[in-house]
């Protein structure tokens, strides 16, 4: 079971309070009557897959409720940062494991 | 019986403490603090089991939880009976009743053991090659008799009685084994004020030091030693200790699960305690200190009775004073067998010769087994073992060849060194990195903040462990205090993979995997056979697929396989380690979610009514629902036909609080509707309500349900009774991520409403006594209308609403009132009629009606227009969520399904709902041979019902471009017939719906 950071509690609660909520950063256009066919296939349809980082919406559902961001490390599932929703997207870098046991 | 083999001035237990147990049926008598394993050993039982495939005799092998063939059953009644429990880590206690497994009909004389004769014909894969052909005789010949021959035990048929307990807990430092590197790492870390909790699976900590008498440790004993840091340990709040709890899971950041055996060792558990509890423990960091496991050397015939690990038979001495046997044999290629043999002749066992396949085992373990006067055989093997309930002798052969010696023994230790724990490091997702100079598998790239220490590191010495466990316990680096380390014993030395005399060119049995009887040519056979991947060897033989996944044969099965395919063992893949390290009980796991509690149910206010009322339940979604109220002698059909003739004649009541609810408030709230349904909802007038639908933006029906106006700011949204949770998500969803422009505020009222709907035409009648403030005329609250008012003096909100196409209330009370007011309507009601009714007659209402159920007329590939919902679309709107996906290509292409009713052409005909229908007849089902014309499918029937009211056969259903059919015949073809039926519209009662406004 995952910890994951809510920014808006402020504190790490377990994974059970949380609902994945699909790819982040896919906003709505305004005028959606104005979308071609595909530009309408794209951005509901098309998502990305990629190894490494993932940013994702995830909901608090069974804590404050609020829906925000993360970036996921989709190899290790670290956890690589939350953040607020319309907040904009961070860089953030993978992280490396560490090699041979710390003496 | 008396014990034997017990040595007096031997062990740490108390000869005083004597407790009594059977095992396969014979009394023996044990000591308090031994293993089943020890107390058998003590009375001479080396025979313990049979094995899998060919039934042979096998013995304790080990004093472990790596234990792959002293399995037995323990039972303390008919419900409290496990099977596959290894008597090697099986606690002893008074009246212990164990069974050997595997055997007919005795131990000692096991009637298919007659497959080890036949082992010739029983290689690896040999099932797959063998049980082929014919195809058919594998379900009714094969099949049985290999699953009635197979498995190891047997599982209890009676219901576990006992109780589970599951606690979570956080710390700074989990340490995951309490020997001496655990204890090291404990006693640093808890000096720095961290949060411990040290666990380890044996009853006492110590480890492996607790069976060496030589070591001293700042000149304490090891036993004394040990004692001294757990009392050190106990006495701090910031530790926890915990033994006889095995570290089973290693998950993603941090979150590992132990198993604690509570009780199991208890001649009378306490029923206050808990039989096992599940610990879930978050730490910050994980320390791995889990030891080692000592391999067994892979020579011909290994398996007999009494031949057994070195470490084994020291800890049996040393620990629980059981001598093993009185001549016994060591074969070994590690230094640590030595210290085993020489423990053993300090004990008055003779030792018939040390064989060691090292050329050069180190002098001052020669010269002392010289002064010892132990016979030394160097660079030699052994090449056979005889004895077949307990091994008689060794036959030993130098290497290079030469004369072979015949040796007798009732005992052999053997030892090809040791193999670091990784498991936990594994699961952990760790990289290990193989290091060629050692044979081993270590630790290398970590992914989690967790550190291996000591021999699961591969770090044998104890001095460097010892710095190791206090760096590794100690954040802050400060130098810890020395501990002084002297007589320490090596480790060094080991072999892997096949013994001299058990390589490619003998054809000998040498097992590797004891448990699944794997031997050394089985994993040649494998590659041979085109198996070059570990992963692939280990399926075809199942080596390391046994209860005990292979902690002594995987790196030899590893190492055969390299060997035979001429590569480096790291090339060849090792095998993933998964959780459970040892086998947990589904108990553990299941834990508390048992019966009533695996998966909670939700009732309603009025549930008990209608149980007292006889009702016949269905689930929906967690929800009981009434289904129908059958009187006596009543079947379904009658009783929902009873209760809809009820409805349409006078009227009926029912429960309808599973109706999902949310309360939209906000000068926006009218607005954010508007975006949210496909209907219009600014001029919706107060007091008003109106019939809504959801999409999503894809275009496709969602949700509906309906919503009233109580304010010009405030609206109360009804939602299906599967879709309210995602409905409220959907809607928070775009308010905070999407609409954060519009001034709303969401409320889930769901569970603070109970609903009861009151339908017919007598409805206003019946009610009408019991309301206060609110006018029920016609004029003055017409259909689709909401008030506020009082019922029973309990505050209402009261809907004028139908889904039966009768006029119809549906009375919201507070979820607190909703039985008592429930109870009052009925009476108000009873002598006129009023009859309760269940979701299967309102299904049948609703669908003379032609009003659809949300995911069983639409499956979220139906649009409003499919539907024939188009009017419920608010054309002029700008925008909603859906409007721009209905305009998608495929959603205004022909050939859509679309939503109209069925009748069948005979009326006391039902369809059944799900069945296929197509245009053209004559068009067949499989099995028919041949069929006259390939079927095309054009729809299917989605509702179909009896309905009494109309006296014919209703069903609703989804058709290729049904709106254009209307009057058409089509035919749903059935297995034994075609059934013939014909379009119409989705209205089937009251078509011009009249009865809602009291009329017709």
């Amino acid at each position: 079971m995952l910890l994951i950071h809510c920014p808006y509690c402020e504190e790490e609660r377990p994974e059970v309070e949380f609902a994945g909520a699909g790819e982040a950063h896919i906003d709505r256009p305004k005028d959606m009557n104005a979308m071609s066919d595909a530009e309408f296939e794209k951005f509901f349809f098309i998502r990305d897959n990629p190894k490494g980082v993932n940013y994702e919406r995830w909901r608090h559902i069974h804590g404050c409720g609020r829906f925000f961001n993360a970036a996921r490390d989709t190899v290790s599932d670290k956890f690589l940062t939350t953040y607020k929703s319309g907040e904009k997207k961070p860089e953030v870098a993978t992280q490396k494991p560490v090699q041979g046991a710390k003496k | 019986m008396s014990a034997q083999n017990r040595i007096k001035g031997h062990g740490q237990l108390s000869l005083a403490k004597t407790i009594n147990f059977t095992f396969d049926g014979t009394t023996y008598q044990g000591l308090e603090g031994d293993t089943l394993a020890s107390a058998l050993l003590a009375n001479g039982v080396h025979l313990a089991g049979r094995s899998f495939k060919y039934h042979r005799p096998r013995g304790i092998l080990s004093a472990g939880p790596e234990e792959p063939n002293a399995l037995v059953n323990i039972a303390r009644d008919s419900t409290r009976s496990q099977p596959n429990i290894r008597a090697t880590v099986q606690e002893l206690y008074d009246g212990l009743t164990a069974e050997s497994q595997n055997r007919w009909p005795s131990l000692a004389f096991d009637f298919s053991a007659i497959n080890d004769g036949l082992a010739p014909f029983f290689p690896a894969g040999f099932y797959y090659k063998t049980f082929k052909w014919p195809p058919k005789a594998w379900d009714k010949l094969y099949e049985p008799i290999i699953r009635a021959a197979a498995g190891l035990g047997k599982s209890p048929a009676e219901a576990d009685p006992d109780r589970y307990a599951n606690r979570y807990a956080h710390c700074d430092v989990l340490i995951a084994g309490g020997g001496i590197a655990g204890l090291t790492a404990a006693l640093a870390a808890a000096k720095a004020g961290k949060k411990i909790i040290l666990c380890d699976e044996n009853p006492n900590f110590g480890g492996a030091i607790l069976y060496d008498n030589a070591l001293e440790i700042d000149g304490l004993s090891a036993t004394e030693w040990v004692e001294k840091a757990v009392a050190e340990l106990a006495a701090l709040e910031n530790v926890r200790l915990l033994t006889r709890t095995t570290a089973f899971g290693y998950y993603a950041q941090n979150f590992v699960a132990l198993a604690e055996r509570v009780t199991e060792h208890m001649a009378e558990p306490d029923p206050a305690l808990p039989r096992e509890r599940l610990w879930q423990v978050r730490a910050k960091e994980v320390i791995l200190a889990t030891g080692a496991i000592e391999r067994h050397l892979v020579f011909a015939d290994n398996d007999r009775p009494g031949i057994m690990l070195a470490s084994a038979a020291q800890k049996y001495l040393n620990q629980y004073g059981v001598a093993i046997g009185a001549n016994v044999g060591v074969f070994t290629a590690c230094d640590s067998a030595w210290a085993a043999a020489f423990d053993l002749k300090k004990a008055g066992v003779n030792i018939a010769a040390i064989v060691d396949l090292r050329d050069n085992p180190p002098l001052e373990l020669q010269e002392k087994a010289q002064t010892c006067g132990i016979r030394i055989l160097r660079g030699y093997t052994v090449t056979k073992t005889s004895g077949r309930l307990r091994v008689q002798s060794i036959s030993v052969q130098p290497i290079n060849g030469g004369t072979v010696e015949q040796i007798r023994v009732d005992a052999l230790l053997n030892s090809a060194g040791w193999t670091p724990s990784v498991h936990l490091f594994s699961q952990s997702r760790g990289k290990l990195k193989w290091h060629q100079d050692r044979d081993l598998f270590l630790p290398d790239i970590y992914v989690q903040d967790c550190i291996s220490i000591g021999a699961c590191n591969g770090t044998f010495d104890e001095n460097e462990l010892i710095a190791e466990a206090q760096a590794a316990g100690n954040a802050t680096r400060k130098k810890a205090k020395a501990i002084r380390i002297e007589n320490q014993s090596s480790w060094a030395g080991n072999a892997i993979g096949a013994a001299p005399g058990a390589g490619p060119s003998d054809n000998v049995k040498a097992f590797v995997d004891f448990q699944n009887d794997v031997t050394a040519k089985d994993i040649r056979l494998a590659v041979r056979e085109g198996m070059h991947s570990i992963e692939h060897v280990k399926r075809f033989t199942t080596t390391g697929m046994a209860t005990d996944q292979g902690k002594l044969s995987n790196m030899h099965g590893l190492a055969i396989a390299a060997e035979q395919l001429g590569k480096n063992l790291p090339d060849v893949g090792l095998t993933t380690f998964r959780a459970p390290y040892t086998p947990v009980t589904f108990s553990t796991i299941a834990n508390h979610a048992r019966g009533p509690l695996f998966d909670p149910t939700r009732k309603t206010p009025m549930h008990q009514w209608a149980v007292d009322k006889g009702a016949v339940f269905e689930d929906v979604g967690p929800w009981k629902r009434a289904w129908y109220f059958p009187k006596a002698g009543e079947d379904m059909h009658a009783a929902v036909n009873r209760e809809c003739v009820a409805v349409r004649k006078k009227a009926g009541i029912f429960d309808a609080t599973t109706l999902g609810k949310i309360e939209i408030t906000g000068p926006d709230a009218a607005e954010f509707l508007n975006r949210l349904y496909t209907n219009p909802w600014t001029k919706l007038g107060v007091g008003r309500c109106r019939y809504g639908i959801m999409c999503r933006e894809d275009g496709f029906i969602y949700d509906d349900g309906v919503i009233g106006r109580i304010t010009d700011d405030r609206f109360h949204v009804t939602t299906t009774t599967g879709g309210a949770p995602r409905v409220m998500n959907h809607m928070e969803d775009y308010l905070q991520t999407e609409f954060t422009d519009l001034d709303v505020h969401l409320t889930s009222t769901s569970e603070q409403w109970a609903v009861i709907a009151v339908q017919g035409p007598l409805a206003r009648e019946i009610i009408e006594p019991l309301v206060e403030g609110i006018d029920l005329s016609h004029e003055a609250m017409p259909h689709m209308s909401v008030r506020e008012g009082k019922i029973c003096g309990v505050p209402t909100r009261l809907f004028r609403m139908s889904f039966t196409g009768e006029m119809g209330f549906e009375i919201n009370v507070p979820a607190d009132y909703g039985e008592s007011v429930w109870q009052a309507v009925y009476a108000q009601g009873e002598p006129r009629g009023l009859t309760p009714y269940g979701t299967e007659a309102m299904h049948v209402l609703r669908a003379e009606k032609g009003y659809i159920i949300v995911g069983q007329d639409t499956d979220g590939t139906v649009t409003p227009h499919d539907a024939g919902l188009s009017w419920a679309i608010g054309k002029a709107k700008p925008d909603f969520v859906g409007k721009r996906g209905m305009r998608r290509p495929d959603l205004v292409a022909e050939g859509r399904r679309q939503l109209v009713g069925l009748r069948t052409k005979n009326p006391k005909v039902v369809l059944e709902e799900g069945a296929q229908i197509v245009a053209t007849p004559g068009q067949t089902v499989p099995p028919a041979i041949p069929p006259a014309i390939p079927m095309k499918m054009i729809g299917f029937v989605t509702s179909s019902y009896w309905s009494e009211a109309l006296g014919h056969s209703i069903a609703l259903a989804l058709v290729e471009d049904g709106h254009s059919l209307e009057g058409d015949t089509l035919y749903v073809p059935m297995e034994d017939r075609t059934i013939e039926v014909e379009v119409s519209g989705c209205v089937f009662y009251d078509l011009d719906g009249g009865r809602l406004n009291g009329k017709n």
